[in-house]
């Protein structure tokens, strides 16, 4: 590994997509693979600048497939990965975000959300991909989604996921923006002796002493042998038992495999989920919303104020899993939420399922393209309480 | 005999050989799962019997050797070989492959898959790491249909042949592989039937050890999909066939060694040049980077 | 073996001979040791293993030259010869 000069610390100008990178190369990532998508390709060129200088790796793959692939592979090597996409190729990195679920393999995916379906609003913000992020690959999963405001709050969520991916070895994504990734704002990096980073889990046993791969510790995580160190391990994505052998006959390992799967993430919620709250101690109106919408709602929230409105804001930094028992305990007492969100209702559908009816939900949606109009959001607070 | 359990745990039984004496391969099997899934009189097994071989006689340091494969038949062999392996997704083998090798340059990194998997769901990745001389080393089991899901046409299905989905015949032109391997920029390209088990094996040591995107073709029977809808019932009858119409002409023009239904089959050493690899021409970058 | 002339080095050369060990239980009856073995030192049993295949047997041990093709050509890893020393034969 050639020396660590490269990692920057200090205070920068710095874009969004780039204080990404940083953020992953502070984290430790030492390899990237993407593909030119508006608005990540500045991530990736970023990346190509970089890897380079730290004794990284960087290769630009044919499609985001080889992507999510190579990222995959060269986290079974024991080099901490990474890839950036927007919508399109997020779709086409699900059935491998889901091998990478299946085999727990510790690894970042970003995705620079902007207008769709489709080819949709290369250029523009959305928030239109949350619940593929949730529910993207196919089959029974638990996934860790952080959605930041800033490129500051980029940059730390960007180190976040590279240790919450090796903490629970799994994917971890990061549902950022269009907005967020382009604009540029202070971005303070700290020297790297205050950033902690979470190392591999590595097996304790030498190789050869009867090492299975997928024997797990008590939080359900178990300890990871990569290629080349001797303990021959067997890696796939059918259903396996311990020893990672395809076990699609006997159900018991299913069972098995997809309650421990499940389990280290939502028995673990807690230390993964992270809010920000505002103003919520009086609150009648919560307004839910993450990313550049919460950030968004923050001017209606004070007009709001002037006229005397209660109105607080619960901020999703980490999206999945869902704050559940937040919103369950605002549902008490709150007498409605209102959800702006860059879509046409995913998260909203979610606090809805939260609030179970006791009080009303009023999503404010956007169709993609633009952030809300502060009087948008202004008058679903006051409809809140009318 | 004891009367077999219903799903019959398939023990060995104990060997005419006396007990000091395995199979000299057990060792990098995972013997605990053989016999494996492949069908009677499939080369699957013949084709990681010479890859095998060729190992234990490479001098390779067996931890840094690592076997990648896809979905289907072929894709199984991951499982078998008692060596660093991953079983990944249909077609991704060789992307997977890309992120080991490049994270560890230490790694000989083989791909071992079928012609469904790497060439036709997966033949961008096959075409783009051949094309940037990735350093890594791709056994393809030709047996010119999907097998695992029960005999339907891919790339490589000759014109004209019956399967599932091609019931009339097909009528698609398919990859010629060698030729598709070279033009993409392979840098070594070799054919062979599981019947020449020997120059197979010696082709894939070459292989092995040649730098770069080196590929091996291995022409295999596929009795129960493939073999059966073209008068070739067994894997014998398919062995004899190349018996007849194998010609071994190293050297060919790549463009020249198509394979139709009931044509001959060229083998041989096609391509073996130098070229620099992904990583040689990577690391006159990074004196680039650090000096600005 | 039947030659057209006398070798030269028919003294020094001596003829390998292997010893055949079968791992029943692998079989899956494909033939293929039985039909390519050079010296037809093999033979499809009647004997059945447990999937119901016919292993190979071993009919014509003295005519085994080790030349390891049965190992080779296997495709269930079930067959291997281990050379071994014998008697120098006169041929």
């Amino acid at each position: 590994m050639s020396s660590e000069k490269g990692v920057l610390s200090g205070s920068f100008f710095m874009q969004g997509d780039v204080a990404c990178a940083e953020g992953a190369i502070t984290a430790g990532c030492r390899f990237f693979a993407g593909y030119p998508i508006t608005p990540a390709t500045e991530i990736a060129q970023r990346m190509a600048a970089r890897m380079p200088q730290i004794g990284g790796t960087y290769i630009q793959m044919e499609d985001e497939l080889g992507s999510m692939n190579a990222v995959l592979g060269a986290s079974w090597a024991g080099v901490k990965a990474m890839t950036a996409t927007s919508g399109p190729g997020f779709s086409l990195m699900m059935e491998n975000l889901g091998l990478g679920i299946m085999t727990e393999t510790p690894c970042v995916l970003v995705n620079v959300q902007r207008g769709g379906p489709s080819t949709g609003l290369p250029t523009l913000v959305a928030q239109g991909d949350m619940m593929q992020a949730r529910w993207g690959a196919h089959g029974p999963y638990e996934i860790i989604a952080l959605a930041p405001s800033s490129p500051q709050e980029l940059f730390d969520l960007t180190i976040r996921a590279f240790n919450l991916s090796e903490r629970f070895r799994t994917p971890v994504l990061i549902m950022t923006d269009a907005e967020v990734g382009h604009m540029t704002e202070r971005v303070v990096i700290p020297p790297p002796e205050e950033v902690t980073i979470v190392p591999r889990r590595k097996p304790r046993i030498p190789p050869g002493d009867g090492y299975q791969p997928y024997v797990a510790d008590d939080d359900l995580v178990p300890p990871m042998a990569v290629a080349g160190e001797g303990y021959r391990i067997h890696v796939t994505g059918l259903t396996h038992d311990e020893r990672g052998y395809p076990a699609t006959s006997d159900d018991s390992a299913q069972w098995k495999l997809i309650q421990r799967l499940v389990n280290k993430i939502r028995l673990y919620k807690d230390e993964i989920i992270e809010v920000e709250e505002l103003y919520l101690e009086d609150a009648e109106v919560v307004v839910v919303s993450y990313g550049i919408a919460a950030r968004a709602a923050m001017w209606p929230i004070e007009l709001a104020h002037r006229e005397g409105i209660k109105v607080g804001m619960l901020r999703l930094i980490t999206v999945w899993p869902f704050a559940e028992e937040k919103i369950r305990a605002l549902a008490e007492r709150a007498r409605a939420f209102v959800v702006p969100e860059i879509n046409w209702g995913q998260i909203a559908l979610e606090v809805e399922r939260c609030a179970a009816g006791r009080v009303p939900v009023y999503l404010v949606p956007h169709p993609g393209g633009d952030i809300h109009k502060p009087e948008q959001v202004l008058a679903a607070i006051r409809r809140a309480v009318a | 005999m004891s009367e077999p359990t219903l799903r019959t745990e398939a023990k060995a039984v104990e060997p005419e050989a006396a007990p000091q004496e395995r199979h000299p391969m057990d060792d990098l099997l995972r013997e605990e799962r053989l016999p494996h899934i492949w069908c009677s009189g499939c080369g699957i097994g013949t084709a990681l019997t010479c890859f095998i071989s060729a190992l234990l006689k490479s001098g390779l340091d067996l931890d840094k050797v690592v076997v990648v494969s896809g979905i289907g038949c072929t894709g199984r062999v991951a499982g078998y070989v008692r060596l660093d392996s991953f079983h990944t997704t249909h077609g991704r083998a060789i992307p997977f492959a890309t992120g080991l090798k490049l994270a560890n340059p230490e790694l000989k990194v083989v791909v071992f898959s079928g012609d469904g998997d790497l060439v036709t769901i997966g033949g961008n990745h096959f075409i783009h790491a051949a094309r940037r001389n990735i350093d890594m080393t791709v056994i393809c089991v030709n047996n010119f249909n999907y097998g695992m899901t029960g005999g339907q046409a891919g790339a490589t299905t000759p014109v004209g042949a019956v399967t599932t989905t091609t019931p009339y015949g097909n009528y698609e032109h398919p990859f010629n592989l060698p030729y598709l391997a070279a033009a993409s920029g392979a840098v070594y390209v070799a054919r062979w039937t599981v019947l020449h088990v020997r120059r197979l094996e010696r082709a894939i040591s070459e292989a092995l050890a040649k730098r770069g995107f080196s590929f091996v073709e291995v022409v295999s029977p596929c009795p129960t999909n493939f073999g059966r809808r073209h008068k070739q019932r067994t894997g014998l009858d398919t062995l004899r066939y190349y018996h007849e119409r194998g010609i071994i002409r190293h050297g060919a023009d790549p463009r020249s060694v198509d394979i139709e239904l009931g044509g001959d089959i060229i083998e041989g050493k096609f391509v073996d040049i130098e070229k620099p690899t992904f990583s040689d021409c990577c690391a006159g970058i990074v004196q680039k980077a650090i000096a600005q | 073996m039947k030659y057209w002339r006398k070798p030269l080095d028919l003294a020094s050369i001596r003829v390998p001979h292997g010893r055949i060990y079968i791992i029943r239980e692998r079989c899956k009856g494909c033939g293929w040791c039985v039909a390519y073995c050079p010296r037809q030192v093999l033979e499809v049993s009647d004997e059945f293993n447990s999937k119901g295949y016919h292993p190979p047997r071993v009919v014509n041990e003295a005519a085994c030259v080790s030349c390891g093709l049965c190992e080779m050509i296997c495709p269930e890893f079930a067959i291997y010869r281990v050379e071994e020393e014998r008697e120098v034969e006169t041929l």
